[in-house]
C-alpha cells in the first residue's frame, strides 16, 4: 500500500479516464437529493483535492474550474460560488502536496479538513456578502465527514495503481 | 539540449505559473458572480446544461427514488386502511361545500354582471409532485417534477392542501424550482383575516417567516390567520397562508417583531398544486406611479420582489 509517500512501493502511472471517471462518479454522488441533510460530504471537492496532492501535472484549476461550474448550476446555487471556491482549492492544494503527501494518513486528514473547511469559508463569505442567509453550524460538519472519508477514498483511488505484490529479496523496492 | 539563454525545453514548460492560473480563475469566478446576482442573464447557460446532465440527474435520485418504493411497499396495512378512511371522512365533509361550489359562482357571475365588474376567471392548477430539496444550503427551493413541457411558467403560485408554499422562480424542460416562502428572497403580500390589516410577509429560513413594516402597535394578535391579499398581481386573493405564532412589541424600534409560521406543509414532500397565471392586474395609473417615486429619487431604489 501506497498512501503515503514515505511508503516504499512504486506505483503505476495513473491514466488520464481514470482521473476524469472518477470525478464524474463523485459529480454524480453530489446530485444524490438528500436535501438539507447535515454531515454529506462533498465528494466533487474531496476527489479534486486527491487530484491535486497525487497529480498536479495532470488536474489543476481549470478542471477545477469546469466541476465548479457544472455544480453551481446542478446545485441551483449562484454561478462562479461553487467554481470560485473550488479554484481556490485546487490552488492550494497542488501548493502543499508536495509536503502534506509524506505524512501519515490521518494527519493528511487533518489537512484536507482545514482544506474543506476553507472552501466552504469562500463559500459563505462569497454568499453572505450577496445576501443569502446563514445554514447554520451543522452545515461545517460536511468538512469533517469528508476529512473522515479520507482514508478510504484514498485507498479507493489508488487501487488501480497499485501493482501485484511479489517479494523478491534481491530487489528490495 | 538547453543552452543558457536559449528556449525552455518542453520537459520543463508548464503553462503560466500557478499564482496566474488562480488569479484568471478567480476572477472568471467573480465575473461569473456578478453578472449571474446583477443582470441575470445566464439562464441560458443554466437551461441548457441542466437539460444535458438530466440523464446524470435521473441516474442520481434512483436511491431516493428505490427508498421511496420500497417503503411504500413494506407500509402497512392498518397505516392505509387509516388514510384511506380519514380520506374519505374529508371528502364526505367537503362534499356539501364542493356542491354548492358552482350554485355560488354562477350567482357570483350574475351579481357580478349586475355591477358591472370584471368577472373573475377560472385558474386551472396542476399536480406536480416535489422531488427533492435542492442542495444549495443558502436557500430554501424545492424541485418539482413539471417543466417548460407542461406548461410551468416562472411566477406562478404553489400551493397544497393547507395553503401557499411558494412560488416557481425557474423553469427548465422537465423540472422547475420552486422557492419556498421560507427563503429569504422571498416575500408576499398578505392581510390578516380578522381585520383585512395589509402587510408584506418575507421568509427567514428554517420554516419561519416575519411580518414586516407595521408598526409597534398594529392591531394584530398571536393566532391571527394571514390570506393572500391579491395585491401583488401574483397570488389568487383569500388564500391561506401563515399564523402569526409571537409579536415582539419593542417601543425603541418603529416596526413590531412578528414572527410567522406558514400553514402549508412548507418543508415537508409531497403532491403540490402550480397555479395558471393570473390575469393581469389593470395598469397602474401615470400620476400614481410619480407620486410614489419622486421621494426616492437620488436613493438606490431597492431591490423589486419577485
Amino acid at each position: 500500500m501506497q498512501p503515503s509517500q514515505s511508503s516504499r512501493r512504486i506505483l503505476k502511472p495513473v491514466r488520464s479516464w481514470f482521473i476524469v471517471l472518477t470525478l464524474f462518479v463523485a459529480l454524480l454522488l453530489n446530485l444524490i437529493p438528500l436535501g438539507s441533510f447535515p454531515g454529506v460530504p462533498d465528494w466533487v471537492a474531496l476527489t479534486l483535492i486527491f487530484w491535486c496532492m497525487h497529480q498536479p501535472q495532470r488536474i489543476g484549476m481549470g478542471a477545477a474550474f469546469m466541476f465548479g461550474l457544472a455544480m453551481d448550476v446542478l446545485d441551483s446555487s449562484i454561478m462562479g460560488q461553487h467554481a470560485l471556491a473550488y479554484v481556490a482549492l485546487a490552488y492550494v492544494a497542488a501548493g502543499i502536496s508536495r509536503r502534506v503527501l509524506w505524512f501519515p494518513l490521518w494527519q493528511q486528514a487533518l489537512h484536507v479538513m482545514a482544506l474543506m473547511l476553507a472552501t466552504q469559508g469562500v463559500m459563505l463569505l462569497a454568499r453572505l456578502l450577496t445576501g443569502a442567509q446563514y445554514p447554520g453550524m451543522l452545515w461545517f460538519l460536511s468538512s469533517v465527514t469528508a476529512a473522515l472519508l479520507w482514508n478510504p477514498v484514498t485507498h479507493l483511488l489508488l487501487t488501480p495503481q497499485f501493482r501485484p505484490e511479489d517479494k523478491d529479496f534481491n530487489r528490495p523496492i | 539540449m538547453s543552452v543558457a539563454g536559449g528556449a525552455t525545453p518542453p520537459f520543463f514548460r508548464r503553462g503560466p505559473p500557478p499564482l496566474v492560473r488562480l488569479c484568471f480563475f478567480a476572477s472568471l469566478s467573480v465575473i461569473l458572480l456578478v453578472i449571474d446576482l446583477r443582470f441575470r442573464t445566464l439562464e441560458w447557460a443554466r437551461l441548457s446544461v441542466t437539460t444535458a446532465a438530466w440523464p446524470l440527474q435521473r441516474i442520481a435520485y434512483l436511491p431516493i427514488d428505490t427508498t421511496e418504493t420500497l417503503a411504500g411497499f413494506f407500509t402497512r396495512m392498518s397505516t392505509l386502511q387509516a388514510a384511506n378512511e380519514e380520506l374519505r371522512r374529508r371528502q364526505l365533509t367537503n362534499t356539501h361545500v364542493l356542491l354548492r361550489q358552482n350554485h355560488l359562482e354562477e350567482e357570483n357571475k350574475r351579481l357580478r354582471a349586475l355591477l358591472d365588474m370584471r368577472e373573475r376567471l377560472p385558474v386551472e392548477g396542476r399536480v406536480a409532485d416535489i422531488l427533492y430539496a435542492a442542495r444549495d444550503p443558502f436557500s430554501r427551493r424545492v424541485i418539482i417534477d413539471k417543466g417548460i413541457q407542461h406548461g410551468i411558467a416562472a411566477g406562478q403560485a404553489v400551493v397544497d392542501d393547507l395553503g401557499i408554499i411558494g412560488q416557481v422562480t425557474r423553469v427548465f424542460p422537465l423540472t422547475a424550482e420552486v422557492s419556498l416562502l421560507t427563503d429569504k428572497d422571498q416575500a408576499i403580500s398578505v392581510q390578516v383575516e380578522r381585520n383585512g390589516l395589509r402587510a408584506v410577509m418575507a421568509g427567514v429560513g428554517a420554516s419561519t417567516m416575519e411580518l414586516r413594516f407595521l408598526a409597534a402597535n398594529a392591531e394584530v394578535q398571536v393566532g391571527d390567520l394571514l390570506t393572500t391579499s391579491g395585491l401583488d398581481g401574483l397570488y389568487l386573493p383569500g388564500l391561506p397562508v401563515a399564523k402569526i405564532t409571537k409579536i415582539d412589541r419593542d417601543n425603541s424600534f418603529a416596526f413590531a417583531r412578528i414572527s410567522c409560521e406558514p400553514l402549508a406543509g412548507v418543508e415537508r414532500h409531497g403532491l403540490v398544486l402550480v397555479l395558471g397565471n393570473r390575469l393581469a392586474l389593470p395598469a397602474v395609473p401615470e400620476d400614481a406611479v410619480v407620486a410614489v417615486e419622486s421621494p426616492m429619487r437620488g436613493k438606490r431604489i431597492k431591490k423589486k420582489i419577485r
